[in-house]
C-alpha cells in the first residue's frame, strides 16, 4: 500500500515536472531579455521577478492572491473543459458576462438582504457565464459546430453585449464606466485582510479554493466526472459505454462557463475600486485562464498553484518598474513561460516513459512482465525512427 | 549456399529489456523465408534493424556476403531492400501509376517525366504478371490491386529483398492464392523473400525455410517441408497449442436476437452500408457473420449496438423492441459488445485498468453510491478479474491500459463483456492482431459462453476461425447476407466465393 503511495506521488512529480521545466525555461530568456534592455540592472531585476509578490511582504502576498484569483476561475474553467475534451476559448467572453451579472445584482438590487447580497450576485455570474458556456456547448453537440470557433465569436458577442447593457443599465457617464456596486454586494473579507494587508484583499481567493476543490471532486470522485472524462479522453468509447456524450458536452461547457462567470463576479465583486469600463477589449483573463489551465496541465490542484504562480511574477513585474524596466518584460516572460510550457507537454511522454521504464524494470523480477515490456519497446521506438 | 542477407548474431536492447537477443538470421538468394513469432517476439525490430531504423548493438549484417551498415531506410533501399507494409503506404487520391514513382519521380527541367515511368511499370507489370491499371485511383481500387501496387513499388526500385509484412490479413482466400503465386514467381526470377507471418498454413504452402523467434530469442530454423505445422506452432509459443476447439453438442434455444429488413444508408444516394438485412441469433449457437473487410460489415454492428441510427427495418433483443433503444438500454437487456477496434471503442486508454473494467458499470451498484465512484469495490472487483482472466500489466488496476499489450487490452475488454454475463455476446474481430496462444484462449471463451446456452455473434475475416467455432455462417457481401451455411458441410474454397459476391445461396437472390 505505501509502495503505491509512493508510485502515485513520483506519477503526480513527473507530471509535473515539464511545467517546471517550462518555468525554467521562461526565466531564462527573462534574464536574457533583460540583459539585453538593460544589461547593468539585469540581475537585480531577475531577482525582483524571482520575489515577486514577496517584495513587500505579506502585502504583496495580498496583491498576488488578489490578481490569482480570477485567473485560477478562468483557468480551471479551460483546464475543466479541456478535460472533457473541450476547447474553451471562451472564458472571456462567460468572465465578461459573469462580471457585468455580479455588478448588476450588486448595483441594482440593493432591497436584498445585506447579508446575502454578494452571494447572489455570484450567483448572478455563476447563471450568466453558465449560458455563454451553454449556447457554444448546444451548437457543438446538436450541429457539430467547432466550439472553438463559436466560443471565440462569443467572446466579441459577450463584450459587445455587456458594454451595451452597462450604458443601458449601471452605467456611470463621467467616467464611461459601471456603477459601484452596493458595499453590501463586496464579498466578505473573512478576516484575511488582518493576514494580507492588502486593500483590495477579498474573500475571492477562498471562493475559488472552494471551487478547485469542488471542482477537483467532481472530476476525480463522481460517476459524472467519469463519465465526462470518458467523453473527452475517448469520445467514441464514451458512446460505446452508453453515455450521453452529447448530453454530457452541453453540461460540461455550462460548468466551464459557470467557472468563469464566478471568476467575473470575484474580481468586479472584490471592493478594490475596480469598475467595468467601457471599452471594446476583450477581457484578458480569459486568456490567461489559457495560459494557467495549460501551466497547470488542466489539473484542478495544478491550476491553482499556476494561477498563484503567473500573478506573483505579475505582482514582480510592476516591482520591475522601479528599474529601468517597461512592464511589458514581465509579460514577455510570461508568455515565454507558457510557450515553454506548451513546449513541454512535447517531453512529457518522453520523461514518463523513462520513469516508467525503471519502474518495469523495477517489476521485471516479478516477471509476469514478459510479454508487456517486450510488446512496449518493439512499438515505441519504431515510432521514435519513424521520426528521424 | 549463398546468402544474400546474413544477419549475424543480432542484439538489440531497450531500457529494460532484450527485443532482439543473439539472433541469426540468413536469407538464401532465391528463397522464401518466412519470419514466424507471436506478438513481441520481436520480428519488427529485427526487421527495423535491417531497416536501417535502429542499430544494433551488437552484431552485424551482410549483404551479398560483404558487411553493411545500414544507418537509414535510405540506405536500406540503396542495398535493394524493399517492404510491403501491413498497411499499406499509398497515397489514396493520387493513380497507381503515380504512387509506383512516387519519391523517385524522373523529372525533365524540373517537370515530372511519366513516359518512360509509365513504360517501365507496364513492362514490370507484364512481366510479373500483376495486373493494374495505372490511371485508377488508388481509392477506387481493390485491396488485392492496392498490394500489387506496393509490391510494383519494390520492382520499380529494382528491389532484390523483399519484405512482406502479414501481407494475407487483408485479402481473400482467392487472393491470396493469387498473391503467393506472385511470389513464387518473384523468386524465380531470382528475388529474394521474407516474409512475416503468424498463418501456418501460408508458411507451409509457400515457403521454404522458416526462422522462429519466441521472446526476442531464435528459437529455430526449420524447413518448411519437413517439419510439420504443430511443430512450428509449438515452436512458437512453447508449448502444444490446441487448434482443434472441443465443441459439445448444444441445443439452441430461445431467439435472443431478431434482426428483421435491416437498412442503413450510405454517404451516397442509392447505395445502403446495410441492406435488407435479415437474420437471427438463438440460444446457444455461435453465428459467425463472414465476409471481406468493409462489405457492411462494421455498419450492421453499429446498428445493432445503437452506435448508429436505422434507416428501416427493426432490432428485436430478448423480444424486446430495441430499433431505437439506446446503447445503455440494450446493455441493461443482456448484450455485450466486444468492439472491432479497441482502441476507438473498447477502451478509454488514458484511464486505468480498473477504470476500464467498468465502463458500462461505473454508474451501478457496487461501483458507486450517490453519485460517488466506489474505489474500493471498483480495486477489489478489477483484482477479481485480473486474477480471473490472467490479464497481465505491470500495476495491477492501476496500469494505464495505454501501456498494456494489445493481447492484454483484448483479454480486458472479453472480462468486461462476459463478466456482465450477458445472453447476447457481440464480438466483433476478437482476435485480430493476436498471438496464438491468445486466440485460442478467446476462442475457448466464445465457445464457453455458447456452452452455456448464450447467444454468440462473431463477425470475423479469418476463415479459420469463422470455420472452427462457429455453428452457422452467414455471408455478407455489399452489405447483404448472400447466404446462410452450414460449416460442416462447407470448404473454405467455396466460402470464398460467397465472400467474393460470385456465389449466392438459395433464398439470397438479389430482388
Amino acid at each position: 500500500m505505501l509502495a503505491m503511495k509512493k508510485n502515485r506521488l513520483a506519477q503526480a512529480v513527473v507530471a509535473f515536472l515539464p511545467s517546471f521545466f517550462a518555468i525554467l525555461a521562461g526565466f531564462l530568456l527573462g534574464f536574457v531579455i533583460l540583459l539585453a534592455v538593460n544589461p547593468s540592472q539585469a540581475i537585480q531585476g531577475i531577482g525582483i521577478i524571482l520575489k515577486g509578490g514577496l517584495n513587500k511582504g505579506m502585502s504583496g502576498m495580498g496583491q498576488v492572491l488578489y490578481f490569482a484569483t480570477p485567473i485560477i476561475m478562468t483557468g480551471l474553467a479551460v483546464g475543466f473543459a479541456f478535460k472533457t475534451g473541450l476547447f474553451n476559448i471562451g472564458a472571456s467572453g462567460q468572465f465578461t458576462m459573469g462580471a457585468f451579472a455580479a455588478i448588476y445584482v450588486g448595483v441594482v438590487m440593493k432591497f436584498l438582504p445585506p447579508a446575502i447580497h454578494w452571494f447572489v450576485a455570484i450567483l448572478a455570474s455563476m447563471v450568466a457565464g453558465a449560458i455563454w458556456g451553454f449556447l457554444p456547448g448546444l451548437l457543438k453537440a446538436t450541429r457539430n459546430v467547432n466550439e472553438v470557433i463559436t466560443s471565440i465569436m462569443m467572446n466579441y458577442i459577450g463584450m459587445s453585449a455587456v458594454n451595451m447593457m452597462v450604458r443601458a443599465t449601471v452605467y456611470n457617464k463621467l467616467k464611461n464606466e459601471s456603477l459601484p456596486v452596493a458595499s453590501a454586494a463586496n464579498i466578505p473579507k473573512w478576516g484575511l485582510q488582518e493576514i494580507f494587508p492588502y486593500p483590495s484583499m477579498s474573500g475571492g481567493i477562498l471562493i475559488a479554493v472552494l471551487c478547485v476543490i469542488i471542482v477537483y471532486i467532481v472530476l476525480e470522485k463522481t460517476t459524472f466526472g467519469y463519465e465526462l472524462k470518458a467523453c473527452g479522453f475517448n469520445r467514441d468509447a464514451g458512446l460505446y459505454a452508453g453515455i450521453q456524450a452529447k448530453r454530457n458536452m452541453i453540461y460540461s461547457m455550462m460548468i466551464s462557463g459557470a467557472l468563469a462567470g464566478i471568476g467575473g463576479g470575484l474580481l468586479y465583486l472584490s471592493g478594490s475600486g475596480k469598475y467595468m469600463k467601457v471599452i471594446d477589449v476583450i477581457a484578458t483573463e480569459g486568456f490567461d485562464g489559457i495560459s494557467v489551465a495549460l501551466l497547470g496541465l488542466s489539473h484542478p490542484i495544478g491550476v491553482l498553484f499556476a494561477g498563484v504562480f503567473i500573478a506573483y511574477i505579475k505582482v514582480g513585474g510592476f516591482n520591475l518598474q522601479l528599474l529601468n524596466y517597461d512592464q511589458e518584460v514581465i509579460n514577455i516572460i510570461t508568455a515565454a513561460i507558457i510557450y515553454f510550457s506548451a513546449f513541454a507537454l512535447l517531453f512529457k511522454t518522453k520523461i514518463q516513459s523513462i520513469v516508467t521504464r525503471n519502474a518495469v524494470q523495477k517489476n521485471e523480477a516479478s516477471n509476469t512482465m514478459q510479454d508487456e515490456s517486450t510488446m512496449e519497446s518493439e512499438e515505441r521506438p519504431m515510432k521514435e525512427g519513424d521520426s528521424q | 549456399m549463398d546468402y544474400i542477407i546474413e544477419m549475424m548474431n543480432i542484439t538489440k536492447t531497450f531500457p529494460g529489456i532484450i527485443a532482439n537477443d543473439n539472433i541469426t538470421l540468413q536469407l538464401r538468394k532465391g528463397e522464401i523465408h518466412a519470419l514466424l513469432g507471436e506478438n513481441g517476439a520481436g520480428k519488427s525490430t529485427l526487421m527495423s534493424v535491417l531497416f536501417g531504423l535502429y542499430q544494433p548493438d551488437h552484431g552485424k549484417i551482410l549483404i551479398s556476403g560483404k558487411e553493411v551498415r545500414i544507418r537509414n531506410p535510405n540506405d536500406a533501399n540503396r542495398y535493394g531492400i524493399g517492404m510491403v507494409h501491413q498497411h499499406f503506404k499509398l497515397v489514396h487520391n493520387f493513380t497507381v501509376l503515380e504512387n509506383i514513382v512516387l519519391g523517385v519521380e524522373s523529372t525533365r527541367r524540373g517537370f515530372l517525366e511519366m513516359k518512360d515511368a509509365r513504360d517501365k511499370v507496364m513492362e514490370l507489370s507484364g512481366r510479373y504478371h500483376l495486373k493494374i491499371d495505372p490511371d485508377a485511383l488508388i481509392s477506387d481500387i481493390t485491396v488485392g490491386m492496392q498490394q500489387r501496387v506496393e509490391i510494383l513499388k519494390m520492382l520499380y526500385r529494382q528491389n532484390e529483398i523483399l519484405i512482406f509484412d502479414e501481407p494475407t490479413a487483408v485479402l481473400t482466400p482467392q487472393e491470396i492464392h493469387e498473391l503467393m503465386k506472385i511470389m513464387r514467381e518473384l523468386v524465380e526470377e531470382g528475388k529474394s523473400i521474407l516474409f512475416i507471418t503468424h498463418k501456418l498454413n501460408e508458411i507451409k504452402e509457400v515457403a521454404n525455410r522458416c526462422t522462429i523467434l519466441r521472446k526476442g530469442m531464435k528459437i529455430a530454423t526449420v524447413s518448411v517441408q519437413d517439419t510439420s505445422k504443430e511443430e512450428m506452432s509449438r515452436l512458437m509459443v512453447g508449448r502444444t497449442v490446441n487448434f482443434n476447439i472441443e465443441k459439445p453438442e448444444t441445443t439452441v434455444g430461445q431467439e435472443v436476437l431478431r434482426v428483421e429488413n435491416l437498412v442503413v444508408k450510405g454517404i451516397h444516394p442509392g447505395k445502403n452500408d446495410v441492406d435488407d438485412v435479415t437474420f437471427s441469433v438463438r440460444e446457444g449457437e455461435i453465428v459467425c457473420i463472414a465476409g471481406i473487410d468493409g462489405n457492411g460489415q462494421s455498419p450492421l454492428i453499429y446498428a445493432l449496438t445503437g452506435l448508429l441510427p436505422v434507416d428501416s427495418g427493426r432490432i428485436v433483443i430478448m423480444e424486446q423492441e430495441a430499433t431505437k433503444m439506446p446503447t445503455k438500454k440494450r446493455y441493461q437487456l443482456g448484450m455485450a459488445h466486444i468492439p472491432e477496434d479497441r482502441h476507438k471503442h473498447g477502451l478509454v486508454l488514458d484511464y486505468r485498468l480498473d477504470e476500464n473494467l467498468i465502463l458500462q458499470n461505473y454508474d451501478h451498484e457496487p461501483f458507486s453510491a450517490k453519485g460517488f465512484l466506489q474505489f474500493e469495490s471498483i480495486h477489489q472487483y478489477a483484482d477479481k478479474l485480473i486474477h480471473q482472466y490472467d490479464i497481465r500489466s505491470a500495476l495491477g488496476g492501476e496500469t494505464p491500459a495505454r501501456s498494456m499489450s494489445g493481447g492484454n487490452q483484448q483479454k480486458a475488454i472479453l472480462a468486461r463483456e462476459i463478466d456482465r454475463n450477458p445472453e447476447l455476446l457481440i464480438a466483433v474481430q476478437p482476435t485480430r492482431g493476436l498471438d496464438v496462444g491468445a486466440i485460442e484462449y478467446i476462442h475457448q471463451q466464445l465457445v464457453t459462453q455458447r456452452n452455456e446456452g448464450k447467444a454468440v455473434l462473431l463477425v470475423s475475416l479469418e476463415l479459420d476461425e469463422v470455420m472452427d467455432i462457429s455453428d452457422r455462417i452467414l455471408v455478407i457481401y455489399e452489405g447483404r447476407l448472400v447466404a446462410n451455411l452450414n460449416p460442416a458441410e462447407l470448404s473454405i474454397e467455396e466460402l470464398g466465393l460467397y465472400m467474393s459476391g460470385s456465389k449466392v445461396g438459395v433464398g439470397y437472390e438479389k430482388k
